[in-house]
């Protein structure tokens, strides 16, 4: 549908299914709400470079090197694009940095899970790339026009990284009996901090019921949890390797799997700051700013430069 | 080709010539790829997480085509993962300056400018090689290098026209870096009928057309071209600075700890 639209209240685009553009209005509350999920899930992205980065040099193969590069790379494009989309919600990129910087944004707290061996570069790309597509393919039929439309191309990336996550630990399971130990150890570390991803339960989530009304969010926390755990399961059977949970079983009448109880006392610990590399993180965040500091402001002096001599 | 018996420190695996030659340009792309993905995740902007991660990417490409053609000519054959992972430093064949330390951006700016404009020439001329596996490697890189000396140029003309800060700074680490450009342009290390046959290119005829253009962004950059005498440095024959173990030391580790595995 072009511009002018024949239906243009904000009330009737979200009753019609249509996109809601930046010029058109919108409720303060709406914009306030996609910008902290934009942001918040564009500082997801950046980092989420940190551990995956905690490789990079280390990579055990030079193909394997390449992927990983690539893949780290992807997700620093991941956070321009949405970056950029929060952008036309009327904040800087700068604005968003400094509160991401200043701990007042916050960031997927499964990123404050350390990467302690090759292994987990794996289960990042199988497990938490995995669930980061389950939350994010409803997404590309958001509400908002360009977040929908960032999700759509970073999509398609992220169902990449899965697979490649996947062969890595495909790999390292079917290779040496150290491999192989190896592989199980880092899904037995990633399982239950990837189940988190998707939030609180349904009964305790805050945002949930607006988000949906907005068509933000399309599905609840425990749907696309349990759409993870039905897709995922499988996959490990595939990999010869085990989720730890013995309470995992398949529910014939409800044609999905069971799990166990989720321990959200860990995620809120992580989530307020207590996790293991909350603070690690953070301040490699802001040194990689503050370090970089000269270096923009240079890029800046010398495009005024440019622009003046152009005048001139 | 005539065997130099060179040790390429792998057992039983005697190097040819073109081998030789494969590997220490494999040697400088994979040791320059190494230190500039050091940066990811602590570059100045967003942007050159993803412009330096494109750079380490391309160079890692060259350096895995070089090796799996070097590798194939040794007897017997071995794998580009045997050349980067089992070779212990000594036979490493890299020009020292791309081994350096990290410092700040402008350093690593200043090391990619000398290094893309020598590669530029080097692929440009490698392009016409009598070896047709090197010619068409070189043809992929020529543009792809063609691509990293644009992006030094436009940071080397920023910082040096920048603030009063950035300006001594990029000065500063040009003069640093200065002295180890040198053995980019030496040729003593190489077999002189590769270069007779026109199978390899002589590195010495590269000097004056890369440091034409090097000199030319330093005036422009508002810069002074460094007066300084270039460093004794042995990294062609396998000599190399101390920091170069460490490097080795963090690419290769796990590897070595698990010798036979497929990854
Ligand atoms: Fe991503
Ligand atoms: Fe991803």
């Amino acid at each position: 549908m072009g511009y002018p639209r024949v239906v243009s209240t904000f009330d009737d685009l979200i009753a019609a299914n249509e996109r809601v553009e930046p010029r058109d209005e919108m409720p303060d509350a709406y914009r306030a709400t996609l910008v902290r999920q934009i942001a918040q899930h564009a500082h997801s992205e950046i980092i989420g470079m940190q551990p995956e980065g905690n490789w990079l040099t280390r990579a055990p193969s030079l193909r394997r090197k390449a992927i990983l590069l690539a893949k780290v790379q992807d997700e620093a494009g991941h956070g321009l694009y949405l970056y950029a989309a929060a952008e036309t919600l009327g904040v800087s990129r700068d604005e968003l940095l400094d509160a991401l910087h200043a701990g007042k944004q916050k960031y997927s707290s499964i990123f404050n899970y350390p990467t302690l061996t090759w292994a987990d570069i794996g289960a990042i790309g199988w497990l938490v790339d995995g669930a980061a597509i389950v939350n994010q393919v409803p997404l590309c039929r958001c509400s908002y026009g360009p977040y929908a439309r960032a999700m759509v191309r970073v999509c398609k990336e992220e169902s990449f990284h899965q697979r490649q996550g996947f062969e890595l630990l495909h790999t390292l399971s079917h290779g040496t009996e150290a491999q192989h130990a190896m592989a199980q150890d880092a899904v037995d570390r990633w399982w239950w901090p990837s189940l988190m991803m998707f939030g609180p339960p349904d009964d305790a989530s805050t945002h949930t019921g607006q988000s949906m009304a907005w068509g933000i969010k399309r599905f609840s926390n425990d749907t696309l949890r349990q759409r993870f755990v039905d897709m995922t399961v499988p996959q490990a059977e595939a990999l010869g390797l085990t989720l730890p949970d013995p309470e995992l079983r398949w529910n014939e009448e409800r044609s999905s799997w069971d799990f166990g109880e989720i321990d959200f006392t860990e995620l809120f610990e992580v989530v307020k700051g207590n996790g293991p590399c909350n603070a690690q993180r953070l301040a490699h965040r802001v040194r990689a700013h503050e370090e970089g500091a000269w270096v923009r402001e240079a890029a800046s002096a010398y495009a005024e430069k440019r622009a003046a001599r152009e005048v001139a | 080709m005539v065997s130099t018996s060179e040790p390429v420190g792998i057992a039983g695996a005697a190097v040819t010539d073109v081998a030789h030659y494969a590997i220490a340009l494999g040697d400088d792309a994979l040791i320059a790829s190494q230190r500039l993905t050091e940066w990811i995740t602590l570059a100045p902007q967003l942007e050159e997480d993803v412009a330096l991660g494109n750079i380490a990417l391309d160079l890692l490409g060259q350096a895995r085509l070089l090796f799996q053609y070097a590798g194939s000519l040794l007897d017997p054959p071995v794998g580009e993962d045997d050349l980067a992972y089992f070779r212990d430093e000594r036979a490493f064949r890299n020009v020292s300056l791309v081994e350096r330390p990290n410092g700040d951006f402008a350093v690593t700016m200043a090391r990619l400018l000398v290094f893309s404009a020598y590669q530029l020439e080097l692929y440009s001329r490698l392009v016409q090689s009598t070896d047709s596996t090197l010619a068409a490697i070189a043809a992929k890189a020529v543009k792809e290098v063609a691509y990293h000396r644009d992006h030094a140029r436009q940071w080397v003309l920023r910082l040096g026209d920048g603030t009063a800060e950035s300006h001594a700074r990029m000065q500063t680490a040009l003069d640093a870096e200065w002295p180890w450009t040198a053995e980019l342009f030496e040729a003593g290390w190489l077999a002189p009928e590769l270069v007779a046959g026109g199978l390899a290119v002589d590195p010495a005829a590269l000097a004056q057309p890369a440091l034409a253009w090097v000199r030319a962004v330093v005036a422009e950059a508002t810069l002074a071209e460094p007066e300084v005498r270039p460093a004794v440095s042995f990294g062609r024959v396998g000599r190399h600075t101390e920091e170069m173990g460490r490097l080795l030391a963090e690419l290769q580790h796990l590897a070595r700890s698990h010798p036979g595995a497929t990854w």
